[in-house]
């Protein structure tokens, strides 16, 4: 193959330059167009009627926006046999999330500087064996936790659930703030022990307030995966106490009356908000802690 | 670290000193109780002849010769692989042909990246609920191209149940190909620009540095793409439940849609058990080399 034909994209000037660079910009133009493709058709779906998803086309803009759909994917679709729309399940995510992220971050923190800031004996297998514990699949580990619950007296409950997800992402925060913590100076550490701070204080005077990014990360991370499970979700809940995806499948998927594509598409935009919001507002962390949470052991 | 030896050491000092193991030592032995413990019964149950409720009397492999003799266990093996395999070459060849184009200094790159990493931020349900009305032949693509004037045209894949697998593949490329992306390009970005400069200097072209310079060296980057690929493809189950159900019939039943259905659905806990240890052993068999040359290579 000739070699100057494909040097054109490192050449600077030039028609061939030129063409390369129009290349370059349709190409990523048409990939662009693919991923954005499903949610446009999912808003423009949730704003039609009925009567117009059945006579337009799949890609075609609502001529009438409506936001019956929406309403009612809020308020009274019907969930399995309650009809209040996902309203009252967006409200459990909401509960169950909150708590969550908050415990497992804390926690996480704490593991994260004992297990790097006080390298004592077995820090490492410690770490090691925590680690696994973010690689599992929970299939392995459903049986008896449902059990365990059942023992607790927190089966298909919220409370339940936020206990499930504080021990499960206790290993992905443990590692976020291993990794943080491994790139802060140990002189730090010891110059405030030759000041007479302990354990804590070192930690919620010093570390602590320095390790905001990495608390960023790791509240990020937690919320987006507690936001959207569904195996513990629907393993470990029951109608009631379902969080917004189990309830989003429910809608879906119950086959009672006339199906409303509007209604399903507004209720998977409304189950998908506030995750896709924090990507919006705070993508550059969200991205740094995918990368931190694969690539880095 | 500050050296106590000296002097007899004072109860608080010696507890002080203690401290870090203290706090570890519950959230490690939640661990131990919740990971390897849980691990450790579900391993048993599947050596007894528990069914609807656990049974500890040990029953010997009983339970891995049923699992093993469940038809439809095969056909969830049989999609794991296909979709393992078709998800992670495809993502992976998406991901490093998109790395490689943003990295030609494009302007709007952050804009772009943007873009093609949103679909992570989903849960799998949304990606399933979404692409089921896409790939819906009555009222999606299939219905879009006859409108269009192709009457013959036929995409019914999602209720076809030789090929629902795919639409499974096609949903999941494309929430995860921006991932790809996203790794692959922080490795391009790590990648030394001296050597570039020396490539050119040399004469190569844009294509045979990337082809035989940078991309050998990116070879770590590689093996952790396809090893959180293949992982995230051996626990798929949200999607398969959002955009098939597992269906048409069990046509597109993966392992982790097996084990729910008969450790929750059919209460076969001693079957459900038996396949929840062959999917742990899978992941072992990929992660675990790959979490030891990790950590040992950090240590150095």
């Amino acid at each position: 193959m000739n070699r100057r034909n494909l040097g054109g994209i490192v050449q600077q000037k030039g028609a061939r330059h030129l063409a390369m660079r129009a290349l370059l910009f349709l190409t990523l133009g048409v990939f662009c167009l693919y991923y954005l493709a499903p949610l446009i058709v999912m808003v423009a779906t949730s704003l039609k009627s009925l009567e117009e998803i059945r006579t337009g086309s799949l890609i075609s803009l609502p001529q009438d926006v409506t936001f019956d759909a929406w309403s009612k994917a809020w308020s009274s679709a019907c969930v399995g046999v309650r009809c209040d729309g996902l309203k009252p399940f967006f409200w459990n995510s909401v509960a169950m999330v909150v708590p969550a992220v908050a415990i497992s971050t804390i926690l996480g923190a704490l593991n994260g500087y004992a297990l790097t800031k006080w390298q004592f004996r077995g820090a490492n297998v410690i770490f090691a064996l925590i680690l696994f514990g973010a690689f599992i699949p929970f299939q392995v580990i459903l049986l008896p936790m449902a059990r365990t619950l059942g023992v607790l007296g927190l089966a298909g409950t919220i409370p339940g659930l936020v206990f499930v997800h504080i021990i499960y992402g206790l290993a992905f925060t443990t590692l976020f703030f291993r990794n943080f913590f491994i790139g802060v100076s140990d002189g730090i550490i010891q110059a405030a022990q030759v000041d007479g701070a302990g354990f804590f204080g070192i930690f919620f005077r010093i570390v602590l307030p320095m390790s905001l990014p990495a608390i960023v990360v790791t509240v990020i991370w937690q919320f987006t995966q507690i936001w959207n499970d569904f195996l513990f979700g629907i393993a470990f809940t029951v109608g009631d106490s379902n969080p917004v995806t189990v309830a989003l499948n429910n809608v879906v998927n119950t086959s009672t009356g006339v199906k409303e594509y509007n209604v399903d598409m507004a209720a998977a935009i409304i189950a998908a908000l506030p995750t896709l919001a924090v990507y919006v507002i705070a993508g550059a962390y969200f991205v740094r802690g995918l990368s931190a949470g694969a690539v880095k052991g | 670290m500050v050296t106590r030896t000296q002097k007899p050491v004072p109860f608080s000092q010696k507890f002080e000193s203690w401290l870090p193991r203290i706090v570890v030592s519950p959230l490690f032995a939640l661990s131990l109780f919740f990971v390897y413990g849980f691990i450790g019964w579900t391993l048993y149950i599947s050596f007894t002849k528990s069914g609807v409720m656990p049974n500890y009397t040990f029953e010997g492999l009983s339970q891995y010769e049923r699992l093993w003799a469940t038809p439809r266990w095969y056909v969830a093996l049989g999609n794991m692989f296909v979709f393992s395999g078709l998800f992670i070459v495809i993502s992976l060849t998406i991901g490093i042909f998109l790395a490689i184009l943003l990295d030609q200094r494009v302007r709007i790159e952050g804009v772009i990246r943007t873009i093609y990493l949103y679909p992570m931020a989903l849960s799998f349900i949304v990606t399933g609920t979404v692409w089921k009305w896409i790939l819906n032949p009555g009222l999606g693509i299939q219905n879009f191209v006859r409108k269009a004037g192709f009457e013959d045209f036929s995409f019914d894949w999602l209720v076809n149940s030789d090929y629902a697998i795919y639409t499974v593949v096609i949903a999941a490329v494309w929430q995860s190909s921006g991932y790809a992306m996203a790794l692959f390009l922080a490795g391009l970005r790590s990648v030394d620009d001296e050597i570039l400069k020396a490539a050119a200097i040399d004469g190569a072209s844009a294509f045979r540095t990337y082809f035989s310079v940078v991309l050998p060296i990116m070879r770590p980057v590689f093996l952790s793409t396809v090893i959180i690929l293949a992982h995230l493809a051996i626990k798929s189950f949200d999607l398969v439940i959002a955009l098939t159900g597992g269906g048409p019939g069990y046509a597109t039943d993966m392992p982790a849609t097996f084990m729910y259905a008969f450790a929750f659905q059919r209460s076969e806990l001693g079957v459900a058990a038996a396949s929840a240890v062959m999917m742990l052993t899978t992941v072992i068999a990929i992660v675990v080399p790959y979490l030891y040359s990790e950590l040992r290579g950090k240590k150095r």
